[in-house]
């Protein structure tokens, strides 16, 4: 049972291999468009590399790329194929390749919509690897002395002036690590004995955050020591007040920063991936449509058009087949080896 | 004897025709260029209006976006004219315009010119407008209670960390103006009242800054409030020590950026000036040489074109001469309308 039978005229086939030509380069544009795309996704992903634990969310920007790629190729190959399609004598040239050429695009059409699902899945992941990056980033904040990690306090100020937060979870999260350096901490005086005295681990913890946390629109000048203590400060209440420091956490800003990029990414490459699955569907009736007229001394017949030969089910077992009677005929082989072995 | 006489054959004329029709749409987008550096220049002075005293001369960003619209007009309207030079029958439809239109266009291109000299000179107003307006803005920071003036403390916060400055001329312009708001100071401790009575405006000075001055690359937290005592700071020296806030003023910062914005534009609108004369001077040679056919029932004839068609004095006396001629004409009319009056 022939699956999405159509008739074609000659008019008709005129106009279907016009229309798949402009639609072919639309879809070349198109695979172009989501290789950009996938490469400004990286760019962003690594120029925050240093608050990120692992780089498992890289998956996406490279599927992304690859697909590109690979559109570009597909579409200029279809749009070359209908150019000839239209002449009979151009054509059956193209016989042997369109079969692997038309597995291999139904491939990379599916890596497609893999990649948009994958840009929403990938929340969890990206979560957690920033909550562990994070984290370190805090830490290592005060070793601005210590090679590989002395850049660290200037991408953490950066970073939180940039997205407009604090701290990991909240501006609390300074408050349960030393993020001065020792070098700077004099060791003589009373205050900072009687600090590193108060905690197990001998650190310098107080109730203050850097300056980066500071947000601009606060009316008064920005209060950054001290801060559980009303009465240091005139006019200061640190339970109602609010615009003080960035109240927002930099793990929940960053997530929600590369998911809007992700998610906007991903409905661009959609519409990419409904081009893309109409110039294959279109190719696929103008092939079976001219292989009608193949043999025949008029070319204006009019024939029919058909997406799959026989039902969905048949063609796929025509593929498996052959793969599964390779691996049976190896059994067999084996099996039959192991026997002649088993009784000498 | 003509200006710059060339002889032109059929050929040659279809290519000189194909080829300005391709510089006309050139240089269409090149209005467009002109238009959006207008708007961009225009928004980049509305942004910071508020440090400039609102008092920002907006002539240059309006007469680029005048120009680039009316270049855009020019550019399309002659591209259509070449494009129908081709054809004798409709050539002759615009033939009469071509002579105001293209003394339009030397005008049009004069005017350019001076834009584009106009984005070197206007630089100079706009440092002083510059460092009016930053001072004033200082003054203001406290006043985040005032209506008109709650927002200055966020401007001038945001761009003190956007262009990595502090400052008018340097940091310590802060000392000179009291930058905490009145409401936030406790005019109960002695504290307060020692600084208030320190100097005759009765201001609250002191020796530190707002935290917007911060540099994120220092390796030490940020040290803002009494910066001048060495003793208040473990292991700070106020002279030596570089790193900690922005050494840069941002008058200086500012100029430096929009100087560098304007020299930018001026260059582009010089090139987009010499794109126009090269298009102007074209289409001038389209006009004569269809104009100078030797057999004017054949259009495949051979013809001369030139740019002016005597030489450059002959034609300015000419152009005295008319101009002589019409007012002369004016004064006989005058007598004739004289020797009416008394007649009758």
């Amino acid at each position: 049972m022939v699956v999405m039978k159509m008739k074609f005229p000659f008019q008709k086939r005129v106009k279907l291999a016009q229309g798949l030509w402009f639609l072919s380069w639309c879809a070349t544009v198109a695979g172009a468009i989501t290789f950009t795309l996938g490469c400004i996704l990286k760019t962003e992903l690594r120029r925050r590399a240093e608050v990120m634990d692992n780089s498992d969310v890289h998956v996406v920007p490279n599927t992304l790329m690859i697909v590109g790629l690979a559109s570009l190729g597909i579409n200029i190959f279809a749009s070359k194929i209908c150019q000839d399609a239209l002449d009979a004598e151009r054509f059956p040239r193209w016989k042997n390749m369109l079969k692997p050429y038309f597995a291999v695009s139904c491939f990379f059409t599916v890596l497609m919509l893999l990649a948009v699902i994958m840009s929403c899945a990938m929340k969890g992941s990206l979560e957690s690897s920033l909550k562990v990056g994070l984290k370190n980033g805090i830490r290592f904040y005060k070793d601005t002395d210590t090679p590989g990690r002395c850049f660290q306090k200037q991408n953490i100020d950066r970073l939180q002036m940039e997205f407009q937060c604090c701290g990991n979870n909240d501006f609390r999260d300074w408050f349960e690590v030393q993020w001065i350096s020792n070098r700077y901490l004099d060791f003589s005086s009373k205050e900072v004995k009687d600090r590193i005295k108060s905690n197990v681990d001998g650190r310098y913890l107080l109730d203050g955050v850097p300056f980066s946390c500071c947000n601009p629109s606060s009316p008064r000048p920005c209060i950054q020591y001290q801060l559980t203590n009303n009465s240091a400060h005139f006019n200061y209440e640190y339970q109602t007040e609010e615009l003080n420091l960035y109240l927002r956490g930099c793990r929940e800003a960053l997530v929600s920063y590369f998911m809007g990029l992700m998610n906007t990414i991903g409905a661009g490459v959609l519409s990419v991936f409904l081009l893309q699955g109409s110039v294959l569907v279109s190719l696929r009736f103008l092939q079976t449509a001219m292989e009608a007229v193949a043999g025949n001394e008029n070319t204006e017949i009019e024939t029919e058009g058909y997406l799959l030969e026989k039902s969905v089910k048949d063609t796929v077992m025509e593929f498996i087949e052959p793969v599964m009677q390779f691996f049976l005929f190896k059994n067999q082989v084996g099996e039959g080896s192991s026997e002649a072995q088993a009784d000498p | 004897m003509a200006l710059m006489l060339v002889k032109f054959d059929m050929k040659k004329r279809v290519k000189l025709a194909q080829t300005i029709w391709f510089l006309y749409w050139f240089a269409v987008m090149a209005g467009v260029l002109v238009f959006s550096m207008g708007l961009f220049f225009k928004i980049e002075l509305r942004k910071r209006s508020e440090l400039m005293d609102n008092n920002e001369s907006h002539l240059l960003p309006n007469v680029l976006i005048l120009m680039g619209l009316i270049a855009c007009g020019v550019n399309a309207f002659g591209g259509k004219v070449c494009y129908d030079s081709l054809d004798p029958s409709k050539f002759i439809k615009w033939k009469p315009m071509l002579k105001p239109f293209l003394m339009f266009c030397v005008g049009f291109n004069g005017l350019l010119f001076v834009t584009a000299l106009l984005c070197f000179v206007m630089r100079i107003p706009l440092q002083f407008t510059l460092a009016e307006g930053l001072k004033n803005g200082m003054r203001f920071y406290k006043d985040t209670d005032t209506p008109g003036r709650c927002y200055m403390k966020r401007t001038l916060d945001l761009m003190q960390m956007e262009f990595r400055c502090c400052g008018n001329d340097h940091y310590r312009d802060w000392f000179e103006i009291q930058w905490v708001s009145n409401r936030y100071l406790d005019f109960s401790a002695k504290e307060v009242k020692d600084r208030i009575g320190s100097n005759v405006d009765g201001q609250y000075l002191m020796d530190g800054v707002p935290f917007s001055c911060c540099n994120p690359s220092s390796p030490r937290p940020c040290i803002q409030g009494q910066m001048t005592n060495n003793t208040a700071h473990y292991s700070y020296d106020h002279y030596t020590e570089e790193l900690n806030v922005w050494k840069r003023g941002c008058r200086e910062a500012m100029v430096s950026y929009y100087g560098g914005l304007m020299n930018t534009i001026g260059a582009l609108v010089l090139l987009v000036t010499m794109l126009e004369i090269a298009v102007t001077i074209g289409l001038q040679y389209i006009n004569s040489s269809l104009s100078s056919l030797v057999n004017p029932e054949d259009p495949e004839s051979e013809s001369e074109g030139w740019i002016l068609e005597k030489t450059v004095g002959e034609t300015f006396t000419d152009i005295m001469a008319n101009m002589k001629a019409m007012s002369k004409g004016g004064k006989v009319e005058e007598e004739a309308e004289a020797g009416v009056a008394t007649v009758s």
